[in-house]
């Protein structure tokens, strides 16, 4: 009996790593008349759905994903988002 | 004749001139698709340039877990002598078979011109060729070629001599920081190439082979190639009779 979980990875650079397309993107607020915007980080998103006995086994499977895969440990983070079911998906609750 | 193999991810673009440049060099080129599980016997690998799997997620990532590089892994350990030049580097860094890693260019944009390098060690089986310490002209054509990794990590590589070239000046000095002229992608002490702890793996930003025929107005980069060549055919020979047997 197997289920299917969907999730969402987000990865960021991490502090103190120059972020350069962050620094091009806060350089345009002049032009949309806005200030006291900073410090902004540009990342990626990444959705998937697992399919798994359980929610533990599920969890395991986008955290080894998060870590080897979609992310660079040496140059990011990353934080695993559980999201909310489409019709047909198992979800695991939102923590 | 020296066998030396070039891998061709899907997306790579270098790999006609990674050929060509070892034949310069007076060795065999031996081409070694993506999905090959064995290296061919061949006694040295190039990772070319290009855009391996079109670069999705992050340079190099998808590359890095490829049949092919399971056996570059394996060949590396074992002492084999790997080149990885511009995205063969970034398939390197993330495979973690050489330190640190390759961000954005510090302008954003792709860069494609010629830069100066120089050499930190003349005694590596990339560099054993060249005769002096003056600065290589050689192109780089990269959106990613940033050099990064941590401070300690970085006095780590300057007190193991790991930093193979840097981006230098027009006078054939380390570029200064933020001389973006001389260091256009704002690599972190000016690192255009790095080596393994064991000396036998290098990762290398600028083009080498792009630079390795004077009729094409440049021949700056063949010594690079041929050190390579040099080392792989001196390694081959002391493996024995039977690789060499092997190796035709």
């Amino acid at each position: 009996m197997s289920a299917s979980f969907r999730y969402a990875v987000n990865v960021a650079p991490k502090a103190g790593i120059l972020d350069p397309q962050g620094r091009a993107v806060e350089h345009s607020l002049p032009h949309l008349g806005v200030s006291g915007v900073s410090a902004i980080r540009v990342g990626r998103r990444i959705e998937l759905t697992v399919e798994a006995a359980d929610v533990a086994a599920a969890r395991a499977v986008v955290e080894r994903l998060a870590g080897e895969l979609l992310s660079n440990p040496l140059i990011e983070v990353y934080h695993v988002e559980p999201l909310g079911a489409a019709s047909s998906l198992v979800a695991e609750a939102p923590r | 004749m020296t066998r030396i193999g070039v891998v061709i991810f899907p997306g790579s673009n270098g790999d006609a001139d990674a050929l060509h440049a070892i034949e310069l060099a007076g060795a065999e080129p031996v081409p070694l698709w993506h999905e090959s599980a064995t290296l061919d016997g061949v006694a040295a690998v190039i990772l070319p340039g290009g855009f391996a799997y079109g670069d999705y997620l992050r340079a190099g990532v998808i590359a890095r877990f490829s049949p092919v590089m399971r056996a570059v892994a394996a060949f590396a350990a074992g002492g084999g002598f790997v080149l990885g030049i511009c995205n063969g580097f970034q398939v390197l860094a993330e495979a973690g078979l050489v330190p640190g890693a390759l961000l954005r260019n510090r302008a954003l944009r792709f860069l494609g011109r010629d830069v100066l390098i120089v050499p930190e060690r003349l005694d590596t089986p990339f560099t054993r060729a060249i005769t002096g310490r003056g600065p290589l002209r050689i192109p780089i054509a990269h959106g990613e070629g940033c050099y990064f990794a941590d401070e300690a990590t970085l006095d780590g590589l300057e007190r193991d001599g790991q930093v193979l070239f840097r981006y230098a000046d027009q006078d054939g000095g380390r570029a200064a920081a933020g001389d973006e002229r001389s260091n256009p992608n704002g690599s972190l002490r000016a690192i255009a190439g790095v080596l393994n702890p064991a000396g036998n793996v290098a990762g290398l930003m600028p083009h080498p082979e792009r630079a390795a025929e004077s009729v094409l107005g440049n021949d700056a980069g063949l010594v690079i190639i041929c050190s390579l060549v040099e080392a792989a055919a001196e390694r081959e020979m002391a493996a024995g009779p039977a690789l060499v047997g092997t190796t035709g």
